[in-house]
């Protein structure tokens, strides 16, 4: 999602960790008061981003069933505190309902802030991050520019492949293949003839790649340079400070 | 023709065989010498080896016999990455050659081949975009982007890595008319700009009549070369190997039969047209 909020100009090294590191620290949480710091932080976070809460919202909701579910199964089976109601091995205590409470609250705080660093950084950016932040294993001989790049080509040609899904599905419907319908069975086998086309050209499109890439010149990742670099800037220090400060928080109010 | 200058492609008895081809030869001891400079369009029908030759000149395929000089460096396994410093080339699929994810990091990705500063990276690619008319497009994904134009970015991509020769194999095959119109432009402006030698194997017969020479080959063997108008005056000859012959040539040659008098020289349709309109004019 482009925009121009200093979340979108972060340096994607720092939003990467923040996040990660956020998600880890939100289960340092165990009473309302360090829920409710972690969901004024989060929305402040939001509010910065000057990204509509809808787009949040949409995110949650793909993953309405797994919390539903989750939620449900803490309020049931925990057991402690008052006894509010009980039905056969169903019971409804006190833990039970803060339990599922915090889980909640978990699941939703956990996608928000990663709903928040994918509509802040552009796809290559987080694959910049990555490589920036695995640097480190080349000590263990890990390929982390080979990786890299083929992070970023991947990426670059998902719209391609899609565009040939699309394709392939026309030509298929054109001869009278019917998606999406029929029982389970019938469907799974109508996506064969997409699949086999779309893996065919994919090997070929590779094969073109490799020549085009040696052609000009790549001989793997040694001696390369770098034409697009990170900037690590004060605002991105200032992220880390943050998350120290909010963990010293939770800490205390646990 | 810049005759007396110096050759900077010489190939000698060069032979290529497929694996798995039954000893059929792409490449039949084919010997040609290329003049720096020079614009030279290779054409033949599929399967005439013209593919195979470009591949040779730079290492992509593996030299088996034969020999190979660019710019006075033999081809070997120690020269190869020198030669494809000296070469660029842009493939037939506009899409399969973008490897970066934007317009930008595409041309680039030569450049952070050969380890060049960040710094000359920048006024380089700068440079070069703009020099095939892209600007505005410097930070597009290659998805957002028409055939021709992805052709161009190609081109900026070599540009940036300043090669002294620049084959296009097949280049505007898969493009429509006005895309192909795009890039033969670019290509038009490079070759005054740069003084590239540029090698095009193509099928586009007005592609061909751009060059200083054309070589036809056929089953790996050159069959014939000379400048595009006495190519051309063959007709039926080439429609025997397979290959059309421009409308202004199918023209003339009709209009000959029926003893409308008709220039021995090669004319584009434009040339044409204002050939047939001043035919009878007596000012």
């Amino acid at each position: 999602m482009p925009g121009d909020s200093i979340l979108h100009r972060m340096d994607p090294r720092a939003k990467l960790v923040a996040s990660f590191y956020y998600i880890g620290i939100i289960f340092l949480a165990r009473s309302w008061p360090a829920y409710a710091v972690l969901f004024v932080f989060t929305m402040s976070l939001v509010l910065i981003s000057k990204i509509k809460l809808d787009f949040f919202i949409k995110g949650v909701r793909p993953l309405l069933w797994l919390i539903l579910f989750t939620v449900l199964l803490q309020i049931f089976f925990t057991r402690g505190g008052h006894i509010y109601w009980q039905w056969g091995f169903l019971t409804l205590t006190r833990y039970g309902l803060l339990n599922g409470a915090y889980i909640f609250m978990r699941f939703v705080l956990i996608i928000f802030m990663s709903t928040l660093l994918t509509l802040t950084t552009p796809p290559l950016s987080l694959a910049d991050a990555i490589e920036s932040l695995l640097k480190p294993l080349k000590a263990i001989r890990f390929p982390v520019y080979e990786v890299a790049l083929m992070l970023s080509i991947a990426l670059r040609f998902v719209p391609t492949l899609m565009d040939e899904t699309t394709k392939i599905m026309n030509a298929q419907r054109a001869r009278g293949v019917d998606f999406g319908e029929g029982g389970l069975f019938k469907q799974m086998k109508a996506i064969v003839p997409i699949l086999i086309p779309l893996f065919v050209s994919s090997f070929n499109r590779a094969d073109d790649l490799a020549t085009a890439m040696e052609a000009r010149g790549y001989q793997g990742g040694e001696g390369r340079s770098k034409y697009r670099i990170l900037k690590w800037q004060t605002m991105d220090s200032l992220a880390m400070v943050a998350m120290a400060i909010l963990t010293v928080i939770l800490i205390v109010l646990r | 023709m810049l005759m007396n200058s110096k050759k900077i492609i010489q190939v000698e008895h060069l032979k290529y065989e497929y694996p798995q081809s039954n000893q059929h030869l792409a490449l039949n001891d084919l010997s040609v010498e290329i003049n720096a400079g020079e614009w030279v369009a290779i054409i033949g029908h599929n399967g005439s080896g013209k593919s195979t030759f470009a591949k040779s000149l730079n290492g992509l395929l593996d030299l088996q016999n034969g020999s190979i000089v660019i710019d006075g460096l033999p081809l070997a396994m120690e020269t190869v990455w020198e030669i494809r410093k000296k070469i660029g080339m842009v493939f037939q699929n506009p899409d399969n050659q973008f490897v970066g994810a934007t317009v930008e990091d595409d041309v680039a990705f030569g450049l952070e081949n050969q380890g060049i500063e960040r710094a000359i990276m920048q006024t380089r690619v700068t440079d070069a975009i703009e020099r095939v008319g892209m600007t505005d497009y410097t930070k597009r994904e290659p998805s957002r982007l028409s055939g021709g134009q992805k052709q161009r970015v190609a081109l900026a991509g070599i540009i940036a890595q300043q090669p002294e020769i620049l084959i296009l194999d097949e280049a505007t095959s898969m493009l429509d008319p006005e895309g192909r119109r795009e890039v033969l432009e670019t290509i038009h402006q490079l070759k005054q700009e740069t003084n590239m030698t540029v090698l095009s194997i193509t099928h586009d017969i007005d592609e061909a009549a751009s060059a200083d020479r054309i070589i036809i080959l056929d089953d790996g063997q050159v069959v014939d070369q000379g400048t595009p108008a006495e190519i051309f005056a063959y007709g039926q000859r080439l429609m025997a190997l397979g290959l059309d012959v421009p409308y202004p040539e199918k023209l003339k040659a009709a209009l000959t039969t029926l003893a409308v008098p008709m220039p021995s020289e090669y004319l584009t349709t434009e040339r044409m047209v204002d050939y047939l309109w001043t035919l009878h004019s007596k000012m």
